[in-house]
């Protein structure tokens, strides 16, 4: 029996992005959807009726949504190159770490990105710190897991492009080489990995696209 | 019992996610220590086996911290994998209880924390979207397990039970100390679901004492205890 695997996802979706390297990384052949967000599909309606969002992950068609919900769902399903270490300690460490990358980093690095001005400058200090705990974590590891990528690091994955995509378009420099060094050797240790290298999406089209996402938050924000 | 194989946890007695943990570990007939946090003056210990978040609840086990109520449902489900199982074995099942958990701590518990810091017409849209997201969980868990308790495994109390009931098997202190009243005919199918986990024996044990936690969310929230205007 032929097991259908669907993504739906778009170009640009970070937490998307994480099922694409997850399924690479297995090797596991899949099909792609490309949903656009202005215009969604019945389909993705039906299969994430919740959130109505993607990313949507489709297997013997039962849907799953959710980024590390599906991520989980790929690493109990397909036993092949682990994402999750042996030890339940281990599994609770990456566990954490993968919960942290959506609880604090993002939204602080969001809040520094969609603001400016004096709101920009109260942003910048919290996000630094929250590098920081991240800095210290990695520090003596090549990546989250230790010698091998996985889960945490897919998890924290967006910040690997995002990062420099967001410097470039806010002209601020949140992390540099000396006061990071852990997390920039990370950021060139996973994008060096080919499952992710390959799948990596055009540092311009991220400009653009991100660009004119800050744009339309400041705008609103003007409205107000 | 060795030094090294305790387990420890650290939390507040009116903390649902504290609650989570010591049900969890209840249910597979765990043997732990218990240290209560004084949160406005938190021990020395628990900022140094949780210095990333120092919050409640941390579980110790063989001198090593886990933090993260869901996080440590899984490890003690993982370390201590005899039954009862907290989570499903199959793989979609799995998914599904992972995806209602995080569905109810980031969608349905900030939204009933934003309505006691409410008041006056904030308050009320606050409950509206209270509703409205009891109405998207309820309906959700009526389609996952086809009208069943999500509650239950069987005789037992199941992941969500512990993870939801944690929390939602306080709601008449909840309603009494922030004088709010969710009209319970609109959620039939979740209260029913709710009332039948708090008959459960070990619920009852381990749920914080009514007219204590009244005074304790009171307190915390700063709320009058007369009836809002």
């Amino acid at each position: 029996m032929v097991e259908e695997v669907k993504l739906f996802r778009t170009w640009s979706s970070p937490y998307a992005l994480r099922i694409v390297w997850a399924l690479k990384l297995k090797g596991i052949e899949y099909e792609t959807i490309f949903e656009d967000i202005s215009n969604k599909s019945p389909l993705l309606l039906r299969y994430n009726p919740v959130h109505k969002k993607v990313p949507v992950l489709l297997h013997r068609g039962k849907s799953i949504s959710e980024s590390l919900v599906i991520l989980e769902y790929i690493e109990d399903t397909w036993k092949q190159a682990p994402l999750l270490p042996e030890s339940p300690y281990e599994i609770a460490r990456a566990h954490f770490w993968a919960k942290f990358s959506d609880s604090k980093l993002m939204p602080a690095i969001w809040h520094v990105f969609l603001t400016q001005g004096k709101q920009q400058e109260e942003a910048i200090p919290p996000a630094i710190e929250i590098l920081k705990i991240i800095e210290e974590e990695l520090k003596g590891k090549k990546y989250f897991g230790g010698q091998t990528i996985g889960l945490a690091d897919i998890a924290f994955g967006w910040m690997a492009n995002l990062l420099y995509v967001l410097e470039e378009i806010t002209g601020l420099k949140l992390m540099n080489t000396q006061n990071f060094p852990s997390l920039s050797a990370w950021i060139n240790n996973f994008s060096d990995v080919p499952a992710i290298k390959e799948n990596w999406p055009p540092h311009e089209k991220l400009v653009t696209k991100f660009q004119a996402i800050r744009e339309k938050y400041l705008a609103a924000g003007a409205t107000k | 019992m060795d030094k090294q194989s305790e387990v420890v946890v650290f939390g507040t007695w009116a903390s649902p996610y504290c609650t989570r943990v010591t049900l969890a570990l209840k249910l597979k007939g765990i043997p732990y220590q218990y240290v209560e946090e004084d949160l406005t003056n938190k021990s020395e210990l628990l900022i140094q086996y949780n210095p990333v978040h120092k919050k409640v609840p941390v579980l110790v086990h063989e001198g090593k911290p886990i933090a993260e109520s869901l996080v440590i449902l899984e490890y003690i489900d993982e370390f201590w994998n005899n039954c009862p199982k907290l989570l499903p074995e199959d793989p979609y099942e799995r998914a599904k209880v992972r995806f209602w958990a995080n569905f109810y701590d980031q969608k349905i518990a900030p939204a009933t924390l934003s309505l006691i810091k409410c008041k006056g017409k904030e308050r009320e849209r606050a409950i509206a979207d209270c509703e409205e997201l009891m109405k998207v969980f309820e309906e959700g868990l009526e389609r996952d397990y086809q009208g069943k308790s999500p509650f239950f495994e069987g005789e037992n109390i199941s992941y969500l039970g512990i993870v939801v009931g944690s929390g939602s098997c306080n709601y008449q202190a909840f309603n009494e100390a922030v004088a709010v009243t969710f009209d319970a005919e609109k959620h039939a199918a979740f209260v029913s679901w709710v009332e039948d986990l708090k008959a459960h024996p070990l619920m009852k044990e381990m749920l914080p004492p009514h007219d204590k936690l009244v005074a304790k969310i009171r307190h915390k929230f700063s709320l009058s205890p007369e009836p809002q205007a």
